[in-house]
């Protein structure tokens, strides 16, 4: 491999056996990866992106999506390889980069059951928590100022209570219910802060936010007329401050209310679905409607959550934009809808069952790379689709490799925020804490709850920072997590411990032979080049991108 | 850049243009080429005529079509600047008794401030700026975004709803690779300048410093990495992203190699030398002083002559609660040549015309000096009465504007609070001050407070544009 004679060209070409002796010699048993698929445009390149194909149905989602395809008449891409898989549920289910030794160790286990094994232990990690305790973040607005005003401690107490809701695998209706019916406060009830984390608190403003975070729509699209009818049943809530600074009282006052609105309070309230339910002197009417709400055959309910966390998975929608259901916004597979409708409703709202069940499909495992040309492959996930990482995901990635930490400010002046440098991305529980790399890279704002506040789209000002600032630069040139690959010499071994630790997977024979061309074979240690080879590899789009 | 270098550029492009490397790398180029020729023609257009095939102004109103804010962070002293009463006495003046008569017939400044004093006739000074805040945050704010913080809604600086009205015509497919919000050298912080506008109209802050060689722009410049050593790692880039070649010509791959062009054409093409103060003559360099602040004016002006929009000079060390006259001894001469330098320069090259100059800080001094210990001849926080300079775009020069009392300390004549400055400025550039943004809420907000918002105002600044 390291004869000077031989040409790259050749190797880059080659594939099967001649790979596979080079996967040999690493120390690789994973002959399946090297197996190049018959693409729609690499047919002749050895790339380590894929499993040998077609797809073959591993649950119910698979029966329902593998079909349609076929018959409109676009073929799926072929399953992705391991270290594919690997990369993407890492990041995908605990936002977090797997480590070497993890990649390693996975890329090497014989076992045929180890993906799904490998979700089950993902799914009880406590990153699981963290990562998802930031996405619930963004949609219920958990941030100090402007324009939403939690204030930092009950910042502190509704991220923690959302966290260990999740941790806990809070059944999903009993956390909804929690969350719209709670009084007290918002300091020693973490979720009345639901309410408080709006910029609108007026009855319809409340509900428009109901109707955004848990039923997925837009409510200021629907009948005037409805919109009214549900804002009745958030008419009776008070806010009071107490003597303790910031402290607010989020509560059920239906004498207050009284008294504001001059009148009788509503005897009967009309439900979004049209029907009409008596209001008493004994219900706070918020519990009304939250029983609604959480019923299994409310369509609204599980629809709008399995819709949401299959878009967080895929990156679109079953129905897409995942916060704007409407009638004119048809789902691209009402089948798989109900399927996973059913099943949330049948596991007890498990949204890690749900998770499990989704992760655990073909569909989700199908390789990056498109194998049709159709525009339609991607609404009907024919592939994985291709997006860069979010933000924090990014930012930690690269913190891990190099033993990095960040720079954290809060745009708060009062109280004085302090944040650790090994603080992860991820696990900021405060909108309103920051730093440059989080604003430069479209984390969103948690202004309105939307989705479409976190913009993962690349930009040049974004590239310019992860090719040349000093930021990165000095992550990589020294940082603790890279002293090693300082005082090594580049060969193979380094270079596959580069690549596990940066990329998750084992170079190819022919990124071997190209990374040792460009270090011009030298035997002398390497001093910079192997830090060259790790910024290359952070700057490629395989590291940037889910993939 | 001359007539005659520009015209270098676009037969430089059009030659690359018509060499067809095949149709990708062609159109790809030709995107990339439009993002500058569309930033080129914003500001060039009435110079060079064929500006107007590319951008529409959407005002023919405007005069200007860049701003640079020198922002005295800090907040100076008026009586130590541009509003000395050398009458006020010991305890009121301090060392500075002389003031520098200048080329405008009964317009006295500060003694340290002698280039100033020699192109009087080119700025004007508004010596009664007043909003009586005398925190640095709450007046910072203020006297940038024209609001009091505190009412739930984030306002944007003026330089984020200036580029926010200059990029609503640009070219979306292919933005400019130059921000056209740029802050030398470091942001301002706490209060983010984008508002509610949101991120996209944040400035770009250069980070590092002018005066040194190479100047670190962030990303920009690497000092220690050569050009060579660019080159080869962008190749080692590309010949190792390996999903980058299985996936060729998906969208989001093409997206990627779109930026990672635009980036590379600022760390190795021409647009990355517009901050190069290295690329002016050394002359031009000694002209506007070899201070940080000196050569952050040079930058600015390079920044305006390729179409940045707003350029804030973000220049610290105003706040001199101590030991004030050993600081302003120091920090005067500074900001005299560095300003002077710049106001000339851009009137000898006819940018003056289109380019606003405003220099201020969020406040002014306590016109009584502290002498006593720990203050050692001190001045306080001052937000009464204030001075500022503004030149260019549309600005008459060689007048004062309003009149402090006879100690400075309050306004006696013709108060000018920030919204009526911020106005005459979007006024000036085409922009209605009364008109309306649309916060991502869905409500309008109005561009300043009026009086139905209970917002004081002394009137825009008409007896000054011209």
């Amino acid at each position: 491999m390291q004869s000077p004679n031989f040409n790259p060209q050749s190797v880059y070409r080659v594939i099967g056996l001649v790979s596979l002796r080079f996967y040999l010699v690493l120390g690789i048993l994973t002959a399946g990866i090297l197996t190049a698929g018959q693409g729609f445009s690499q047919q002749s390149e050895a790339h380590p992106y894929e499993a040998p194909g077609p797809p073959k149905p591993a649950n119910k989602i698979d029966e329902l999506i593998f079909p349609r395809l076929a018959q409109l008449g676009i073929q799926p891409a072929n399953p992705s390889s391991d270290a594919v898989f690997l990369r993407r549920v890492y990041l995908d289910v605990i936002g977090t980069l797997p480590t070497e030794e993890e990649a390693r160790s996975f890329l090497e286990d014989k076992d045929p059951n180890k993906r799904s094994r490998l979700i089950d232990r993902l799914l009880q990690r406590e990153e699981f928590a963290e990562y998802w305790a930031l996405k619930w973040g963004d949609v219920l607005r958990i941030k100090s100022e402007f324009p939403i005003n939690l204030w930092p401690n009950a910042v502190q107490a509704y991220a923690r209570w959302v966290e260990a809701s999740i941790a806990q695998n809070k059944p999903y209706d009993q956390f909804v219910r929690e969350l719209l019916t709670a009084s007290g406060s918002n300091f020693r009830v973490p979720p009345v802060n639901f309410y408080r984390a709006t910029q609108d608190r007026s009855p319809e403003g409340l509900a428009r936010t109901v109707a955004l975070t848990f039923m997925g729509t837009r409510a200021e699209n629907w009948p005037p007329q409805r919109l009214a009818d549900m804002a009745v049943f958030f008419s009776q809530i008070s806010y009071k401050s107490t003597g303790e600074w910031k402290e607010e009282i989020v509560m059920w006052d239906p004498i207050h209310a009284a008294a504001n609105e001059g009148r009788k309070l509503p005897e009967f309230g009309v439900l979004p679905d049209g029907t009409k339910v008596p209001l008493t002197e004994e219900k706070d009417p918020r519990e009304v409607f939250a029983d609604w709400l959480i019923r299994p055959e409310n369509p609204w309910f599980c629809r709008a959550i399995v819709n949401r966390i299959w878009h967080w998975l895929f990156g679109r929608g079953i129905i897409h934009e995942p916060d704007d259901i409407r009638p004119d916004n048809p789902p691209s597979h009402p089948d798989v809808l109900a399927f996973l409708q059913y099943e949330l409703v049948r596991s007890g709202y498990d949204l890690r069952q749900l998770y499990r069940l989704i992760l655990n499909s073909q569909t989700y495992q199908l390789s990056p790379i498109p194998r049709s040309t159709d525009p339609q492959a991607a609404t009907h996930f024919a592939y994985y689709p291709v997006r860069r990482l979010d933000a924090e995901v990014l930012i930690d990635a690269i913190c891990q490799i190099t033993e990095t930490g960040e720079d954290y400010w809060s745009m708060i002046p009062e109280p004085y925020t302090i944040i650790p440098e090994s603080q992860r991305s991820i696990a900021l529980s405060d909108g309103s804490i920051t730093s440059t790399f989080l604003e430069l890279f479209g984390r969103p704002p948690r202004d309105t709850g939307y989705e479409s506040e976190r913009i993962n789209r690349i930009t040049a000002g974004q590239r310019l920072h992860l090719l040349n600032s000093s930021h990165i630069l000095r992550k990589l040139e020294q940082g603790p997590g890279l002293e090693w690959a300082r005082n090594t010499r580049i060969n193979s071994e380094s270079i596959t411990r580069l690549y596990l630790t940066i990329l998750s997977r084992f170079p190819t024979p022919d990124e071997l032979e190209r990374v040792m061309r460009y270090s011009g074979g030298s035997s002398r240690r390497s001093g910079g080049s192997l830090i060259d080879v790790a910024w290359a590899l952070v700057n490629s789009s395989e590291f940037l991108y889910r993939h | 850049m001359t007539q005659l270098e520009l015209a270098q550029v676009v037969m430089h492009v059009g030659g690359e243009e018509a060499a067809s490397e095949g149709a990708r790398t062609l159109s790809r180029r030709l995107m990339l080429r439009r993002g500058i020729f569309g930033l080129l023609g914003l500001s060039l257009a009435p110079r060079l005529g064929w500006g107007h095939l590319l951008y529409a102004q959407p005002n023919s109103q405007a005069k200007a079509t860049a701003v640079i804010q020198i922002w005295l962070w800090g907040g100076p002293s008026q009586l130590d600047t541009f509003d000395p009463k050398p009458k006020a006495g010991y305890d009121y003046c301090g060392q500075f008794t002389q003031p520098s008569r200048t080329n405008v017939d009964g317009i006295l400044i500060n003694e340290q401030l002698s280039e100033l004093a020699k192109i009087a006739d080119k700025y004007s000074l508004i010596r009664s700026m007043t909003h009586g805040i005398n925190s640095h945050e709450t007046a910072a704010y203020l006297v940038q975004t024209g609001r009091m913080p505190g009412d739930r809604i984030v306002y944007p600086h003026l330089g984020a709803v200036i580029t926010y009205f200059a990029t609503q015509h640009e070219n979306p497919v292919s933005p400019s690779l130059i921000p056209p919000y740029v802050v030398l050298t470091e942001p301002q912080g706490r209060f983010s300048e984008a508002g509610f506008l949101g991120p996209r109209y944040k400035p770009f802050a250069t980070g590092g410093d002018p005066a040194r060689q190479p100047f670190a722009v962030e990303g920009i410049i690497t000092p220690g990495t050569t050009e060579a050593q660019q080159r080869r790692r962008r190749e080692m880039l590309q010949e190792l992203d390996t999903l980058r070649k299985a996936m060729q010509g998906t969208p989001p791959i093409e997206e990627l190699v779109q930026a990672e062009e635009q980036a590379y054409d600022l760390i190795l093409g021409d647009s990355g030398k517009a901050f190069d103060p290295a690329q002016e003559s050394q002359e031009v360099r000694d002209r506007y002083g070899r201070s940080t602040f000196g050569q952050s004016c040079l930058v600015a002006r390079r920044l305006v002559e390729r179409g940045v929009r707003f350029i804030t000079i973000n220049y610290k060390g105003w706040d001199t609660h101590k030991e004030h006259f050993v600081i302003m001894r120091r920090k005067l001469p500074e900001l005299d040549r560095g300003l002077a330098a710049l106001i000339s320069d851009l009137a000898e090259r006819g940018l003056l015309e289109s380019t606003i100059v405003w220099c201020s800080g969020e406040f002014g001094r306590t016109p009584k000096i502290a002498w006593e210990s720990p203050w050692n001849g001190g001045r306080h926080h001052w937000g009464h009465c204030f001075s500022a300079l503004v030149a260019g775009g549309g600005f008459k020069g060689g007048q004062v504007v309003g009149a402090s009392d006879e100690k400075g300390e309050y306004v006696k004549d013709r108060p000018v609070y920030p919204t009526d400055l911020i106005g005459s400025i979007y006024q000036l550039l085409g922009i209605d001050p009364t008109t309306t943004l649309r916060h991502p809420q869905g409500h309008l907000v109005k561009l300043i407070p009026d009086s139905n918002d209970g917002a004081p105002s002394g009137g825009l600044l008409k007896e000054i544009i011209a």
